[in-house]
């Protein structure tokens, strides 16, 4: 990220959160200031004699990873392990970049600011639970990165937060430093809550009836929104063009609404448009044309392949599932060949899971892309991470194995684009946050430890476990290690 | 002897479809092409994976008459059958999917006319999904090629939910289809309390609202349900001893017919096996007490906490049909894969089992990756194959016509390019009922309609 990417200077000077941002922008362009998460650099990690996917640069057999400092350090043959280093021996293992999964609502403590049609004032990052337990079950899938969105309850949704999954961590700790902020837009049927409405389940709330209801109404929401911007926008270029040469200028007054959508028009904030039908994909690609934006990814985009010139044209990329389909009317004409006919009409294509059980197996939704359209090994695992990364802002520290960038990576115990494969140990920067042998190993514990509280007299004081402050009565529960919550 | 290359032979079969926007194979009105007609045929070269027995590198399969006519690494192949040279492919039977509601729901979310999952009212033990299957669902199509020649498809609801049907997915109408009409009853006991009941209706509905008042009233009806469903059982009981009476001596007279008990009589003399929803630990034990007390012959179906009763469900010769394979660990301080590796556990406890999808519809095509999983947490991948192949047939006592690859059974085989289960392996060639089904389904046709599209300059 560059500084020019902050062209509203005035505004961070007001904004708290901005003010965060362009701390990090200058950060990353300063580079040596280092990052929470970096604070205690972690021992240096060789993986020894594994096969690395590397995803961008094909796949090397019989080769060592080295992890330093919370980056790749290198790659090849022989590598000599650094002092301290953990060495991890890869043989029959395969390593591959920590999986990104683009469209996500895991650690989200709320996904819909539904009430009004525009909620762009709204925030995930002020939402993320750190101890949402799908976060670990991700991790033990392979993923690292997340992109946290708003719901898709209405047309002009929250902002994004993009997460590593750095379990046992606090919330701040686990924003992805520098990754371009975003927003959430929807169309189609979530939007019109046709599918929620006319249901009357006792002590379950229905939504109340909310413009727009139709898509014609979906585009006028945007359109009214985006006019509006415009000008605000407009008002605040004007001010901060004649207030270098006039001080006793008055700065227009902050509208939380519109500012994120001027940074859309700005080209600062992304828009991630959940959206199904191909028409309604195709009216939001023309309207962003017209006000002169960039619709970063389609989410969903189950019928991008009726469009997808179209899309390509524009720019934007997409993030499908991989097969589902016929859930809903919008989703009956989904197809599992969706993504192949995308990537080969040139978009930059990802599958997300939407849902923390899915999220746990996007390496085998990957897998099924080269059944249905036949896309290769690398272009399978392309969608998974670096498209992914890509479609983020994130590319240059996330997505492949390549020296330089983060320490994300997952190794598995055969090829992961098969069934049989499964997860050994997941890490970022550089840090082990997912280890199996770990999490048997605790969980063996755990049940020896179950057994001997089943057996106990509950009318007897167990005795202390040698914890400071050890626990005298039968009420103090001992603090649970992170990775065995 | 003319041995006549396969694709040349068949009109409107599988390869037809790579022909750009060919709907060569699909009907008017329905995404599933027909299957051809029941020819002789041999796939030679293949590795064949029986699953009954061990495999063979290098064999021949030969079909004929919708039976599996020979199998080995020496088998003569008959004069004028159709030869599919099966060099670098693999042979396996097809895949059941025996916890789905296929082809009785289309659309679940906002097209609420396109889904005949569930009758109104508590006790429907005579609502038949055969009736209510639509063999040009496009599902059909879709979940058929990857593999799955067959599913139990089942109504759900109410108590007594109706009766699950057995299908082949070929054939343009129901009783093309239908290979068990009546193979299960469904029943869902109401939820013993706790979360996870899948069944119960009312009584699970008001345990959920809570409190003391809300417990009281769960307990209450609980209770009066369970006494009206072994009223009605009884009932059912009495009513086929009436009729065997008068049927023995027509001086008696004529019991009144009953559309409802005489629905449920196979079931209630064990002839006909009832399917238990039932996922939490209380709730399976429930079912099986419910089973044994009443001489149901029960398949628990859902089985989450299944591993918890393995020894009670293996001391009962009860056989779980496991649909959480892929559902998120329902409690916080679970093992993270504690789904994954039921399959396993239950293998290593001895109880019988089957993996489903426990789907609906459309994600019934995950199937074989859902095996896929288990077996990348414990279970063998030969015993995650039979989880979906001879396992459920022997559950639903079809193991005679389905499950293997065997003489003289149905020829339902799959020909594929590699692991029938994994997620990448492409089907090549697929035979129900002895016939070569095209492998056109909704999602080619549109593929085929769209991948060459560009904007007209």
């Amino acid at each position: 990220m560059t500084a020019t990417s902050f062209p509203h200077k005035s505004l961070e000077t007001i904004s708290m959160r901005l003010l965060i941002l362009a701390v990090v922008a200058t950060t990353a362009l300063a580079a040596p200031v280092l990052h929470a998460q970096q604070r205690a650099a972690a021992a240096p990690i060789l993986i020894r004699n594994a096969t690395v996917m590397t995803v961008t640069r094909g796949t090397q057999a019989n080769t060592d990873l080295l992890l330093s400092g919370g980056k790749i350090a290198q790659i090849g043959k022989n590598i000599a392990a650094p002092a301290g280093a953990r060495v991890i021996d890869g043989t029959d293992k395969f390593v591959i970049p920590g999986i990104i999964d683009p469209h996500s609502h895991m650690a989200a403590d709320a996904i819909n600011e539904g009430s009004l049609s525009v909620t762009s004032m709204a925030r995930i990052r002020d939402v993320i639970n750190p101890t949402d337990i799908a976060i670990y079950r991700a991790l033990a899938g392979g993923v690292t990165t997340l992109n946290v969105l708003h719901g898709s309850a209405n047309t002009i949704g929250g902002q994004n937060a993009v997460i590593k999954l750095k379990w046992g961590r606090n919330a701040e700790d686990m924003l992805f430093p520098g990754a371009m902020p975003g927003i959430k837009f929807a169309l189609g049927e979530n939007v019109t809550r046709k599918n929620s409405a006319g249901f009357t389940i006792p002590g379950i709330a229905t939504p109340p009836r909310r413009y727009p209801a139709t898509r014609m109404g979906q585009e006028e929401v945007l359109r009214d929104a985006f006019m509006r911007a415009r000008d605000y926008k407009a008002t605040w270029d004007d001010y901060r063009a004649r207030s270098g040469k006039d001080r006793s200028l008055i700065a227009p007054r902050r509208d939380l609404e519109l500012e994120p959508l001027a940074e859309v028009l700005a080209g600062t904030r992304l828009v991630h448009a959940h959206s199904y039908r191909a028409d309604e994909m195709l009216m939001l690609l023309n309207l962003a044309d017209e006000f002169g934006f960039k619709i970063k990814t389609l989410q969903h985009g189950l019928e991008g392949y009726k469009i997808a010139d179209e899309i390509a044209k524009h720019g934007a990329g997409l993030s499908s599932f991989a097969d589902e389909w016929s859930y809903k009317i919008e989703a009956y004409d989904a197809i599992p060949y969706n993504v192949a006919i995308l990537m080969r009409h040139g978009v930059l294509t990802t599958i997300n899971s939407d849902d923390d059980g899915r999220a746990r197996r996007l390496n085998i939704d990957a897998a099924k892309m080269i059944r249905y359209g036949g896309l290769t090994e690398d272009e399978a695992l392309s969608i998974i991470t670096i498209n992914g990364a890509k479609q983020l802002g994130i590319d240059k520290r996330v997505g492949s194995i390549e020296v330089g960038k983060d320490a994300d990576v997952a190794i598995y115990n055969a090829n992961p684009l098969s069934v049989y494969a499964s997860v050994e140990q997941t890490i970022i920067d550089g840090e082990v946050f997912f280890d199996k042998q770990k999490d048997l190993a605790l969980r063996d514990a755990e049940a020896k430890e179950r057994a001997v509280l089943e057996k106990a007299d509950a009318n007897t004081a167990p005795a202390p476990r040698g914890r400071p402050g050890g626990a005298t009565g039968a009420s103090a529960p001992a603090t649970t290690p992170p990775e065995n919550r | 002897m003319p041995r006549l290359q396969i694709r040349a032979a068949l009109a409107g079969a599988a390869l037809l479809s790579l022909a750009a926007g060919s709907t060569a194979g699909a009907q008017l009105g329905s995404y599933n092409p027909v299957a051809g007609p029941q020819g002789t045929f041999a796939i030679k070269n293949a590795k064949i994976v029986p699953v009954s027995g061990a495999e063979i590198a290098s064999g021949t399969v030969v079909i004929s008459g919708g039976k599996i006519q020979a199998v080995g690494a020496n088998v003569a192949i008959p004069a004028g059958a159709q030869v599919i040279d099966g060099t670098g492919l693999s042979v396996y039977p097809g895949m059941m999917d025996s916890g789905t509601s296929l082809g009785l729901s289309e659309i679940p979310q906002g097209a609420a006319s396109t889904v005949d999952v569930a009758e109104v009212g508590s006790f429907n033990p005579n609502a038949q999904a055969i009736y209510g299957i639509n063999p040009h669902s496009a599902h059909v199509g879709v979940a058929r090629v990857v593999g799955i020649t067959n599913v139990i498809s089942r109504p759900q609801g109410g108590i007594i939910s109706g009766q699950a049907a057995l299908i082949n997915l070929s054939g343009y109408t129901v009783p093309e289809m239908s290979v068990v009409p009546r193979a299960a009853m469904v029943i869902s006991l109401p939820s013993a309390g706790g979360r996870g009941g899948q069944g119960g209706g009312a009584a699970a509905f008001l345990a959920a609202q809570g409190g003391s008042s809300g417990n009281t009233a769960a307990t209450l009806l609980r209770t009066r349900q369970l006494d009206s469903l072994k009223q009605l059982l009884h009932d059912a009981d009495a009513y086929g001893r009436a009729f065997d009476a008068y049927e023995n001596d027509k001086s008696l007279p004529r019991p009144r017919r009953d559309a409802v008990l005489q629905s449920l009589v196979p079931a209630v003399r064990g002839q006909q096996p009832v399917m238990f929803t039932a996922d939490a630990a209380a709730d399976i034990r429930a079912a099986v007490a419910f089973a044994e007390e009443m001489k149901l012959k029960p398949i628990i179906v859902g089985g989450r906490d299944a591993v918890k009763v393995a020894a009670y469900l293996k001391q009962h010769d009860v056989p779980v049909l496991f649909d959480h394979v892929l559902a998120l660990p329902s409690r916080e301080d679970d093992a993270y894969d504690i789904n994954y590796s039921t399959p396993a556990k239950l293998a290593a406890a001895g109880v019988k089992f089957a993996i489903t999808s426990g789907d609906c519809c459309s994600e019934v095509r995950n199937l074989p990756s859902i095996a896929g999983m288990a077996a990348a947490f414990g279970l063998s991948r030969a015993d995650a194959l039979r989880a979906v192949t001879l396992g459920p047939a022997q559950i639903f006592g079809v193991s005679d016509k389905l499950g293997s690859i065997e003489v003289g059974k149905m020829a339902n085989l799959v020909v594929t390019d590699g692991d029938m289960l994994e997620a990448k392996t492409n089907t090549r060639y697929l035979f129900i009922d002895g016939r070569l089904v095209p492998l056109d389904t909704k999602h080619t046709q549109l593929y085929d309609i769209f991948k060459g599209r560009t904007l007209t300059p």
